[in-house]
């Protein structure tokens, strides 16, 4: 290796460093603050980055004992849970149809549901107070379960769609040869084959369910009825006063199991996205 | 995604019994466009009708008020900082993103040891869900106990005679108008540079290897090949990371409420912002509703503007 190369495998390593510190570093800290006795984390003297006194669980046992943080993960899994029904019960049909039944217009229409992917909760969770409550479901974790497909179900209709068009036509001719109609075609030789597809969808209404914060923070004022999203970001802070070991702690743990699966969907996520471009 | 293979029109499947095909397609299709028009078009329908009223959270009479809200608002000096912040708030972190995703794109094409877990690290400001993710730089830039400055003390370029950054133990990051502004750009520009360095990657990853082969074999530099071969061939898929981070970022709110909640003295409120704390907060839905609206036309007509730009650029 001459000296040049070495030089150059140095300046990448530190660029791949600097950049990986800038990402992690507040969730290095979040992990660090949540085992720190309180006497050491407010003291502006201490080290923030490592412990000078012995770490404890003091905040994690107040997180899982002393608050309903249990609660609000359970209630993200519930509200995730049937976001997922409702999408794949919504986009599947939806995204078959304009793949393959639909003709020229399918294309057309399948851009165009997309696109009301991008207007934002927050130009919509104003009027959709008024809605909420005119279903009576104010302050209730099912006005979540409402609201919530109406992103998942444009991205998760898009994305399906590009699925379903890489199957082959053949696959659902032979099988209508063999005497199945349409939609026993669809259901026994297309599904099985849209299987990875229809895994991604699940993926992304849960994790994108569980990470919303606009309409939750809108419209549940219930700490027991609270998402981990708002539930930790909201009740740790009496007046004043921010908890901020279980606060750290609590967002850190409810973080790493959606970024964990996120992360090995994001390129098909990104897929979709540019998908928008090519077609 | 890979393009269609062409494929002959003629309808090879025998007449079923049951629903016909096209009647198949809209039964198929009807739930959920259903769904969209009922809970995306009404309420946007809604939006601009209470822009146009008095609707206020608790009250149940509404009257119409015609475009006094707007006509308020444009007078009103803290919408029309709100306005230009958004603005700000969105160029500004748009332009740092998109370099630092070039970069770090560059960066992870390359193979090198223990990439999945640089690949996971780099990723979690995105792939944590927002809120979370953004808590914990709420105690990077605490008033007291802030670890940036305890580090910039130690570095000795805070809190002691002669340092560079002042004689005061901190910061206070959020405390001070510009230095707030520059934070929620930073939180901002940290939390969507992992989805824009995804979106160059995929770009990366799809321009054929030979170009660069041929490149080097006539001595192109680095630079040259950057500027010549990359930028030019990464341009549509650089227009969809703008388009993406542009909406996420111009109708965001999540940065601003945890950070700063539109302060100190409403210098970091944005339009999403000052939305949410006149019709929630205030319980003004109308004057809220006309407050969101404005965000509407500029999403629409950029979004229209990138879309026709990346298609363009398809086709050249």
């Amino acid at each position: 290796m001459t000296l040049s190369k070495m030089g150059a495998r140095g300046a990448f390593y530190l660029a791949i460093t600097l950049f990986t510190l800038f990402a992690a570093l507040p969730f290095y800290v979040m992990l660090i603050t949540a085992f720190k006795s309180n006497n050491e984390l407010f003291n502006p003297n201490t080290n923030p980055f490592w412990f000078s006194q012995p770490p404890t669980f003091e905040h994690m046992n107040l997180l899982f004992t002393d608050t309903l943080f249990l609660r609000w993960m359970l209630n993200s899994l519930i509200v995730g849970v049937l976001v997922v029904l409702i999408t794949l019960a919504l986009t599947i049909p939806a995204a078959y149809s304009l793949a393959r039944l639909a003709g020229g217009w399918g294309e057309v229409v399948g851009i165009g549901i997309f696109l009301t992917y991008l207007v934002p909760p927050t130009l919509l969770f104003l009027p959709f107070v008024k809605v909420i409550a005119a279903l009576g479901l104010q302050n209730s974790l099912w006005s979540l379960v409402v609201a919530y497909p109406t992103f998942t179900v444009p991205f998760c209709t898009w994305l399906l769609m590009g699925f379903f068009k890489g199957i082959p036509r053949d696959i659902e001719e032979q099988a209508m040869v063999d005497g199945y109609n349409r939609w026993g075609a669809f259901r026994k030789a297309v599904l099985p084959l849209a299987v990875p597809g229809i895994l991604t969808v699940v993926v992304f209404a849960f994790t994108l369910s569980t990470s919303e914060f606009v309409y939750a923070l809108t419209f549940v004022q219930d700490s027991a009825q609270k998402t981990i999203s708002i539930g930790v970001v909201t009740e740790m802070v009496r007046g004043d006063v921010f908890r901020w070991g279980p606060l750290l702690g609590g967002a850190l743990i409810a973080s790493i199991p959606v970024a964990i699966l996120y992360t090995f969907f994001i390129d098909q996520f990104v897929a979709g996205l540019t998908a928008v471009a090519g077609d | 995604m890979t393009t269609e293979v062409s494929e002959p029109n003629s309808v090879r499947f025998r007449p079923q019994t049951g629903p016909s095909q096209a009647s198949l397609a809209v039964w198929m299709l009807a739930p959920a466009i259903l769904f969209i028009v009922l809970l995306i078009g009404f309420p946007l329908g809604l939006a601009v009708y209470y822009s146009l009223s008095n609707v206020t959270t608790g009250g149940s009479q509404v009257t119409l008020v015609g475009f006094d809200h707007f006509r308020n608002l444009i007078g009103d000096p803290t919408f029309r900082g709100a306005l230009g912040n958004t603005f700000l708030f969105t160029f500004g972190s748009l332009v740092i993103m998109l370099i630092l995703a070039t970069i770090q794109a560059e960066l992870l094409i390359r193979p090198f040891r223990g990439k999945w877990l640089v690949r996971f690290l780099i990723l979690l400001p995105w792939t944590a869900p927002a809120a979370l993710a953004v808590i914990g730089w709420l105690w990077m830039f605490d008033s007291v106990f802030s670890p940036i400055d305890w580090l910039l003390r130690q570095l000795g370029l805070l809190g002691q005679p002669g340092a560079p950054l002042g004689v005061l133990p901190n910061l206070y990051w959020l405390g001070h108008p510009t230095l707030a502004f520059v934070s929620v750009i930073l939180v901002n520009v940290w939390r969507m540079l992992p989805l824009a360095t995804v979106i160059v990657l995929a770009g990366l990853n799809s321009i054929p290897p030979e170009l660069f082969e041929q490149a080097r074999v006539d001595r192109a530099g680095y630079f040259r090949r950057l500027f010549q071969i990359t930028l030019p061939l990464l341009s549509p898929i650089l227009l969809v990371a703008i388009l993406f981070a542009f909406v996420f970022t111009f109708s965001d709110m999540i940065v601003i409420y945890i950070l700063t909640r539109g302060g100190p003295a409403n210098s970091t409120q944005v339009l999403s912002s000052l939305a949410f704390f006149t019709g929630i907060a205030g319980g003004n839905l109308g004057r809220g509703a006309a407050i969101a609206l404005f965000l509407f036309p500029v999403l629409a007509g950029v979004s229209a503007l990138l879309l026709a730009m990346i298609r363009r650029s398809e086709v050249a």
